[in-house]
């Protein structure tokens, strides 16, 4: 049964977060043809998570009846595994997509960093944001115990969201010292907009405990978490706790971009700027360009949606807010350091690739990323080293770039699907 | 339009609100995704797709991951216990 729909768009924009939507918007308003391809099966990314709804904050609801009034195709529920030369392939749970186009813009977004540590496998310990986008998608929280730790605001975002929806939030734990944390904060005061948001967000947190130069050194139980054992200042002791949600800053999702040789510097994709990668045709806009957050990623999506549509001069129009928000994307990036101390949790016997289960004794003695897969299986599970790559990147500094495709699982008929593409005439998907 | 859509995981009956993911399903019933190579439970990590620790089995179809894919009416989940 051949279940490959063929399509042709004048742009697609892989990625419905915060910048894939400004950057189909932006697109779309020359009159070109564009799909918005997301692996989630609703738009707005992780920040917007779950599409329109009345409790998305007003920025999203602007976005998305942007995006209404457009006649952008979307895609949900369809993760791109191959990309070539204004070619791409995307499997959804029932169909494959083969689509040709033109241009391209990556707004791929970013992952958290999760670092090991005695326990970090245990059910119940996720991600700051990955909790946040569960409760999100529908996962009771009410009067649950959460300690949330790590580092940067987005601890208090996410502590606010679950203190809203009921939890009862143990405690913040940020590895940052407090004088890190006040420098901030000055940084803070430049924008006024973000000022709304930080005393919202510290209103909501007012009754919580937040600890400086703390982290969280071990989780504790059986079969599920029972309990965290924190480090503060120096000092150790254990807290009952039914979930832990940590998250060590982002990690940019470059690998669609280094299948397609679009140039990285220092991990994240390079940009000129009308936010055009060193390939002909192919823009990126939002996190995998430099962790900025929501609004920077909608100022770059916009630049580059109006860019790949030709209408440079609109584009320009926009850089010098996008400089000032790289500028407090910087003062972040420099408050929230992570500390050394963060890369020796992990004991001998301590998980570091989850998907082969992989000791850390059997990556640590290993020269580079690469000896590290062909002597341990470190990294070839499923996630293809999504997760222990970045941290072995944290705990070792190695260079992890190694994308090779299919860019995720996918089945056999899909690959299959990939060869036979090329010599069919796809049809014009593009009023549709 | 009903609110909430009742699947299966192994073969019990969870009723969740519309729009919920089948990892929110196996959360509330099972707690446990899949058993890791050395035998370890495991339950999500990420929340978005990347770290596949919410695989499960899904109307026949393995491998898949619950966070990303949403409750439909009759789903029939398989947890690997």
């Amino acid at each position: 049964m051949d279940n490959t729909v063929h399509l042709r768009f004048e742009i697609v924009v892989i990625g419905g977060g915060p910048a894939g939507i400004a950057a189909a918007v932006a697109a779309s308003q020359s009159g070109n043809s564009v799909a918005l391809i997301d692996d989630n099966p609703r738009l707005g990314g992780q920040i917007w998570r779950g599409g329109a709804s009345p409790s998305q904050p007003s920025v999203a609801t602007h976005w998305f009846n942007q995006l209404e009034n457009t006649k952008v195709r979307h895609i949900g529920g369809a993760r791109v595994i191959h990309a070539d030369g204004g070619f791409l392939e995307a499997e959804t749970g029932r169909e494959i997509f083969a689509i040709r186009h033109n241009k391209l813009i990556l707004a791929t977004g970013a992952r958290e960093l999760f670092l090991p540590f005695p326990g970090w496998t245990l059910p119940n310990v996720m991600g700051a944001g990955g909790l946040q986008a569960l409760v999100k998608s529908g996962l009771p929280i009410k009067g649950k115990r959460v300690v949330v730790a790590g580092t940067g605001p987005l601890l208090l975002a996410v502590a606010a969201y679950l203190i809203d929806r009921g939890a009862k939030v143990v405690c913040i734990c940020e590895q940052a010292s407090s004088s890190s944390l006040a420098a901030f904060a000055f940084q803070v005061l430049m924008f006024p907009g973000k000022i709304v948001d930080a005393v919202s967000l510290l209103y909501k947190c007012r009754a919580l405990k937040h600890l400086t130069n703390c982290w969280v050194v071990a989780a504790i139980g059986k079969n599920s978490l029972e309990s965290v054992t924190i480090s503060e200042n120096g000092r150790t002791r254990e807290i009952p706790c039914d979930y832990f949600a940590y998250g060590y800053h982002l990690v940019p999702n470059t690998e669609l971009a280094q299948m397609l040789g679009c140039q990285l510097r220092e991990g994240f994709v390079q940009t000129d700027e009308f936010q055009r990668t060193s390939q002909p045709g192919i823009y990126c806009a939002g996190e995998p360009t430099g962790i900025g957050g929501m609004e920077l990623s909608v100022i770059e999506g916009s630049i580059a949606g109006h860019a790949a549509a030709n209408s440079g001069d609109v584009a320009q129009k926009l850089f010098p807010a996008r400089a000032r928000y790289r500028k407090l994307a910087e003062a972040m990036k420099k408050a929230f350091r992570l500390r050394p101390e963060l890369a020796t949790l992990a004991k001998p016997d301590t998980l570091l690739c989850r998907c082969e289960d992989i000791p850390f004794e059997r990556v640590r003695t290993c020269e580079s990323w690469k000896a590290a897969k062909l002597h341990s299986r470190c990294g070839m599970g499923p996630c293809q080293g999504r997760i222990c790559g970045a941290a072995a990147h944290f705990l070792f500094g190695w260079n992890i770039e190694s994308t090779r495709p299919p860019v995720f699982p996918a089945r056999c008929a899909s690959l299959a699907a990939i060869s036979s593409s090329v010599e069919v005439q796809p049809s014009h998907g593009g009023s549709q | 339009m009903p609110e909430s859509v009742t699947v299966f995981v192994n073969d019990r009956a969870v009723t969740v609100p519309v729009g919920a993911t089948v990892a929110v399903a196996v959360m509330i019933s099972e707690g446990v995704c899949r058993t890791s190579v050395s035998g370890e439970p495991r339950a999500p990590l990420c929340g978005m797709g990347t770290c596949f620790e919410c695989r499960v089995e899904i109307n026949e179809v393995s491998h898949l991951r619950s966070c990303q894919i949403l409750c439909e009416p009759q789903m029939k989940i398989r947890v690997r216990g």
